[in-house]
């Protein structure tokens, strides 16, 4: 029982760090002294980037996992983790594009980390469709780890094909990078953030495992069946 | 060895059989290399300039149906399970046809080239660089591309799901593959095209072995 409450606790408990850290950035926190109040969305932002690139590496741990034991637990991880990455990186894309277009003037910019995390949104996208169009559940957890180990291979080739190609994006910020006043809303959001997906993964997990049951479960017994079928021709 | 022999004799046999098919997907990469200068206008220098990527946007758009319809002959009657009852590995199965598909890859892109070259105005000097170049692009479109038709031609809308899933995995083959070509082209005075062939190469080898190595799962399971 308790276990069954642990992921409403951790999506409570990133909420509400959420809300406080978005508090004291968007209040609270000093403005930047170039950017003014544009900066502000470095506190979503960055978390976002983290706990993306964070949810598809569980996607990958869980991909070589599912792939080595064949536990269906393991690929229903990997379908919450897919879900959740997938929709973190093309947060982050959007949050990306709101930030780009007063800072550089354009929605969009080629540069090696934004033009690396759209193609990782159509990588792993794709991987969610791939998995909508297999019925047969053990042919779908194996192709979905396999493309999913085969995209995430791919993401720092990508990275380091699109640097080559251009590049324009400012140093990544980390704590370290930013001045003392905007460490704390950056800290408490990152860790919200954090909780938020972790919650969301179990609970998406949970939901495929469910799924799964489902699928694998024996088909009704002879009797059961005449039963429904009568009750069916008496309505 | 033999196996990926007997194996590669067999994928080759296929597409020559099918070789309507071959000129299907060639006119295919000829019409769209048309379109794409209807979509930049008349402009001679703007279009000479764009003809590297046009080229390899031709060439990336017949190579799904090029790859979507290899395992087209394995997909019915179940042939890929009589394949696999065979004493070859999976292995042997994946590289001979990943091998066959670059070979009609590349065959469609040196097919490509003259049309660009009348088109565009894009000629170069360099013939045997230029096919080199549409060789390990062919190669690098192929290794992914064969795993995932083996995949898309069990699922439903196959169509539709084999671009979705290799098209943004060969972004890297696409960038290097039109930046050395485009070097060809226009000429090369930063000496750049070394860095971008070596990236095709990583591209190539990275992909090949691994490939390689999940096909197995693949199939089997």
């Amino acid at each position: 029982m308790k276990d069954d409450r642990l992921p409403y606790s951790l999506l409570g408990l990133g909420v509400a760090l959420l809300l406080w850290g978005s508090y004291w950035g968007l209040f609270r926190a000093p403005a930047e002294a170039y950017m003014g109040d544009v900066q502000r969305i470095m506190y979503v932002h960055v978390p976002t980037a983290w706990n993306a690139m964070l949810a598809l590496t569980f996607a990958f741990a869980c991909a070589l996992l599912s792939l080595l034991r064949g536990q269906a637990v393991w690929d229903a991880r990997l379908e919450g983790a897919l879900e959740v990455g997938v929709t973190l990186s093309a947060l982050l894309c959007m949050q990306g594009a709101i930030w780009a277009k007063p800072t550089w003037g354009v929605w969009w910019d080629w540069d090696p980390r934004l033009t690396t995390t759209a193609v990782l949104v159509f990588a792993f996208g794709a991987i969610l469709a791939l998995r909508q169009f297999v019925d047969d559940p053990v042919k779908r957890a194996t192709w979905a780890a396999v493309a999913v180990i085969i995209a995430y291979v791919d993401v720092p080739i990508v990275y380091f094909s699109v640097k080559w190609w251009n590049s324009l994006h400012q140093a990544q910020s980390t704590p370290e990078t930013v001045s003392r006043a905007f460490h704390w809303p950056l800290r408490i959001n990152a860790f919200g953030m954090l909780f938020l997906m972790s919650g969301l993964i179990s609970l998406r997990a949970r939901l495929a495992l469910l799924r799964h049951e489902d699928e694998t479960a024996p088909p009704l017994p002879e009797p059961a069946l005449r039963t429904a079928g009568a009750a069916r021709g008496a309505r | 060895m033999s196996a990926l022999a007997a194996a590669l004799r067999k994928d080759l046999l296929l597409q020559w059989r099918t070789r309507a098919q071959v000129v299907a997907v060639f006119a295919f990469g000829a019409a769209a290399l048309l379109l794409f200068s209807f979509a930049v206008g008349p402009d001679a220098g703007v279009l000479r300039e764009h003809a590297a990527g046009f080229l390899w946007l031709g060439l990336l758009l017949s190579s799904t149906l090029t790859l979507a319809e290899s395992f087209h002959a394995e997909a019915e009657h179940r042939a890929l399970e009589g394949l696999l009852l065979l004493p070859a590995s999976a292995r042997a199965l994946y590289y001979a046809k990943a091998l066959a598909n670059t070979l009609a890859l590349a065959a469609l892109g040196a097919g490509l080239v003259p049309v660009m070259v009348v088109l565009y105005d894009a000629a170069t000097p360099r013939v045997p660089a230029l096919l080199g170049i549409i060789l390990l692009g062919s190669a690098g479109l192929s290794a992914p591309g064969t795993l995932y038709a083996a995949m898309t031609s069990q699922a439903r809308a196959r169509q539709t799901l084999l671009p979705l899933l290799l098209f943004p995995l060969v972004v890297p083959v696409l960038l290097a593959a039109v930046k050395a070509t485009a070097l060809l082209i226009h000429g090369d005075p930063m000496e750049q095209l070394r860095s971008w062939t070596l990236l095709l190469v990583c591209f190539d080898v990275i992909h090949w072995s691994l490939c390689g190595l999940l096909f197995e799962r693949v199939v089997e399971d």
